[in-house]
């Protein structure tokens, strides 16, 4: 099952972790800190199909939860009851980022299906319509092609839309305005024009939504050149890398994932913005290096949980950075540890991983003692019936089955 | 004072149809001034949910005077680009605009500088015509450093950001949403601007233009949507293409006009009018009933779908410079003499300019990497390393 994490920023917290050792042996004789942070905080768990479960079993298993990510509140004086930041879900995590931005500056609109009175399908744009008036939280009709086209028309002039697609999917229809004319116009206009546009939605397989619900598109728009994706994960990175991506002066495409929506986590008060191109350590280690994002960053803890249990020291990296990737952390780690495993959502032909794989093979080839391995999603269109969908995505156990093969 | 109309005659002799003020005119000096003169267009307009504006165009000699240079530059420059092009200096999709000049210049004389304009990739005299340079445009044709886009364009990717003219597109109607979204943009700012989005007869058929059409009349955008109807989309006629080729009452709710897209006084009339309804209308579609002389495309000879009968009837009777010239000749403007030492002035222009462009150098390698991206948040990007910088990306 895949576990909130209270930490406040993985990045930051590194050095301050990297003193608690995750060795195994040490676990139970490591503070309980956290535990007793956490009184009065609702831990809810989301578990891989979907479900919430609130306060998992045992004390222990949230020991070894909250340990397994690096975590700022660990090391900090957690005695005090009134913790630093606030908690909330990670759809409200991307809209308060959204909102921060639209006051921050005029420019910001956002345009999309029911964006506007109905509050946007997955919360995300609550309350934004009221705010700041129907020119600035836009209701389209349903006609992706063209409002997306709209949006980077505007972005011509110097607006900043966010253009949401109700799901990622629905996007592939206005796949010839975010090739042609996003990704492209900053470069045959010999740079007269910038397309400040921020596309997101959510994608990724879901709760038995079906084949066409179901689309991974991060692995079809990786090769437009001039565009940048990014994947949350977190309501931490989510509330960041929106900030992040409505200030940049590129088109960013920003991926979330249907099922991460309902994620609970403490972020700090303060603004805030999360590096565009930079990758998050989510668990340092020294067996193997797996890389992963968005949804199978829960699968591959969990896993993790596992893996610590049976004696390995797994480095987890969440990419963050679909393109361009961010081969300098995942350099050092492939240095530090000479084993990688890809674990993604996306399928396999042509995948995020498929050029994770090259990437790596290309520049850190020497460093590695064994073939890169990817976990992806099988080849298929995915079905509806849900002991089937579960068989579709990579699940934990062949995460933990790969890494034991690959640390042979 | 009312002037004769100006049938479509097949006259193209220098026989002036004399007013019958003409005696009592002075001979005004080639400059032109402003005094106003009315002239009719050759023919009225048709409309759909609308008043059809007056078939009276105002305007003055300075103004013809300078529809004809600009008219004549144009289409030198078309020509001389269809040499280059075949010389192979001129390389990839070429296409040409001559015979449609008076849309360009008849659009430019209604409007500001602060209003857009966004069109396909028909887009060499429209760039000329919102202020782009010779140089610029040959320079671009032929890939050299001095052009508008630095070379890493080509022939549909001429931008002007200073003029507001958005391009230069090379996909068909995928610039009305755009257009579209320029509209959306002066309407947020508060402009009172408008934005004109040009497409032909073939993207009429386009999807997202409707659904563009939809969206800008749903918000009351300052959109007008100004379909250049040339008959042919490449090799097809449009009674092939289209059930309904009125394609300016294809709005449905949106109102239209269509106009004769050979006579630039009745572009500058309909523009305007354009103009003033959509800022306190919405949207609003002008079709352009115009010709291409050449092919599609420098690779289509624009023979083989229409006969040559076809063609060089159209450019005996409704020849947009020559309807012009027969203009000024008749209002004792200038004299023959003087519009032909205008058209060697343009061709000189034309020469010079190519000359120009053929020393700019071609692009640097390292161009290759600069403007993917525009700098911010950290695009550096490094080698694996970090120590070893792969590019920088500006």
């Amino acid at each position: 099952m895949a576990a909130i994490f209270q930490g406040v920023g993985a990045a930051a917290a590194l050095s301050s972790s990297l003193s608690n050792s995750f060795d195994s042996k040490k676990f139970v004789s490591s503070p309980c800190r956290p535990f007793s942070v956490r009184k009065g905080a609702s831990f809810a768990v989301v578990r891989s199909d979907g479900r919430v479960n609130l306060n998992p079993k045992g004390r222990r298993a949230q020991q070894l939860i909250s340990n397994a990510v690096a975590t700022k509140s660990d090391s900090a004086a957690a005695s005090s009851s009134s913790k630093p930041g606030h908690e909330l879900l990670l759809f409200e995590a991307l809209q308060e980022g959204l909102e921060e931005e639209m006051e921050r500056d005029i420019r910001v609109c956002v345009m999309g299906e029911d964006v506007g009175h109905y509050g946007g399908s997955y919360k995300v744009t609550k309350g934004l319509a009221k705010k700041f008036g129907d020119l600035r939280v836009l209701d389209t009709p349903i006609a992706e092609n063209s409002f997306t086209g709209m949006g980077i028309g505007a972005a011509m002039t110097g607006l900043r839309p966010v253009v949401e697609g109700m799901n990622m999917g629905f996007l592939l229809l206005a796949f010839n305005q975010i090739s042609n004319n996003c990704g492209m116009l900053h470069y045959t206009s010999g740079g007269q024009f910038t397309i400040p546009i921020v596309i997101r939605g959510p994608g990724g397989v879901g709760r038995q939504l079906g084949a066409e619900h179901s689309q991974r598109l991060e692995s079809y728009f990786q090769s437009i050149p001039g565009i940048q994706m990014v994947a949350c994960s977190t309501p931490y990175n989510a509330k960041g890398l929106m900030k992040a991506a409505i200030r940049s002066e590129n088109p960013v495409i920003l991926f979330e994932h249907v099922l991460l929506y309902n994620l609970k986590e403490r972020i700090p008060d303060e603004d805030y913005i999360c590096n565009l191109e930079e990758a998050e350590m989510v668990r340092p280690g020294e067996h193997v290096t797996i890389l992963t994002y968005s949804r199978m960053r829960y699968h591959v803890m969990q896993a993790a949980k596992t893996l610590v249990n049976k004696g390995y020291d797994p480095e987890v990296i969440d990419i963050r950075s679909l393109k361009p990737f961010d081969l300098y952390t995942i350099g050092n780690s492939v240095k530090k540890t000479h084993r990688v495993l890809i674990v993604e959502e996306c399928m396999r032909t042509g995948g995020i991983g498929a050029s994770l794989i090259a990437a790596i093979t290309e520049n850190f080839n020497d460093y590695l003692d064994a073939p890169i391995m990817c976990l992806s999603s099988q080849d298929v269109p995915t079905p509806y019936a849900g002991t089937l969908e579960e068989v579709t995505v990579v699940q934990p156990a062949q995460i933990v089955t790969a890494v034991e093969q690959l640390c042979q | 004072m009312a002037l004769s109309h100006l049938g479509a005659s097949a006259s193209r002799s220098s026989s002036l149809l004399k007013p019958l003020s003409s005696a009592l005119s002075l001979r005004r000096p080639i400059s032109g001034d402003n005094s106003p003169l009315t002239v009719e267009t050759s023919v009225p307009f048709t409309s759909h949910q609308c008043e059809a504006p007056s078939r009276s165009v105002e305007t003055n000699p300075k103004e013809l005077l300078t529809f004809f240079r600009d008219m004549a530059l144009m289409r030198r420059m078309e020509i001389a680009a269809d040499s280059l092009y075949k010389a192979k200096l001129i390389r990839g999709f070429c296409h040409l605009y001559d015979g449609q000049e008076a849309v360009a210049v008849g659009m430019e004389a209604a409007i500001t500088k602060k209003d857009c304009i966004i069109t396909a990739y028909r887009d060499h005299c429209t760039f000329v015509s919102r202020g782009g340079t010779l140089l610029e445009v040959f320079a671009e044709l032929m890939g050299r450093q001095a052009g508008c886009s630095k070379g890493k364009g080509g022939s549909m990717h001429f931008y002007k950001k200073d003029s507001n003219f958005y391009g230069g597109h090379g996909i068909v109607g995928a610039q009305v949403p755009l257009g579209c979204g320029l509209a959306f943009a002066q309407k947020y700012s508060k402009d009172e601007t408008v934005t004109f989005a040009l497409y032909g007869d073939g993207a009429a058929n386009q999807g997202q233009l409707f659904e563009a059409l939809n969206i800008s009349a749903l918000w009351d955008l300052p959109a007008i949507l100004v379909c250049e109807n040339n008959h042919y989309g490449m090799g097809t006629a449009e009674w092939r293409a289209a059930k309904s080729p009125a394609y300016y009452k294809r709005g449905d709710y949106v109102p239209g006009l269509k106009v004769d897209g050979m006579d630039a006084l009745a572009v500058k009339q309909a523009c305007k009018f354009a103009k003033e309804h959509a800022l306190k209308n919405g949207p609003i579609i002008l079709e352009m009933d115009t010709y291409r002389y050449h092919g599609h495309s420098m690779s289509d000879p624009g023979s083989t779908y229409r006969t040559r009968d076809e063609i060089s009837g159209v450019r005996q009777e409704r020849d947009p410079i020559e309807r012009i010239r027969k203009l000024i000749l008749s209002h004792d403007l200038a004299t023959e003499k003087e519009l032909k030492d205008v058209e060697k002035e343009v061709r000189k222009e034309v020469d010079d300019a190519i000359a120009q462009a053929k020393e700019s150098p071609m692009p640097e390698p390292s161009e290759l990497f600069t403007n993917v991206y525009a700098k911010g948040l950290g695009v550096e990007s490094f080698g694996a390393d970090r120590k070893e910088v792969r590019a920088t990306l500006p």
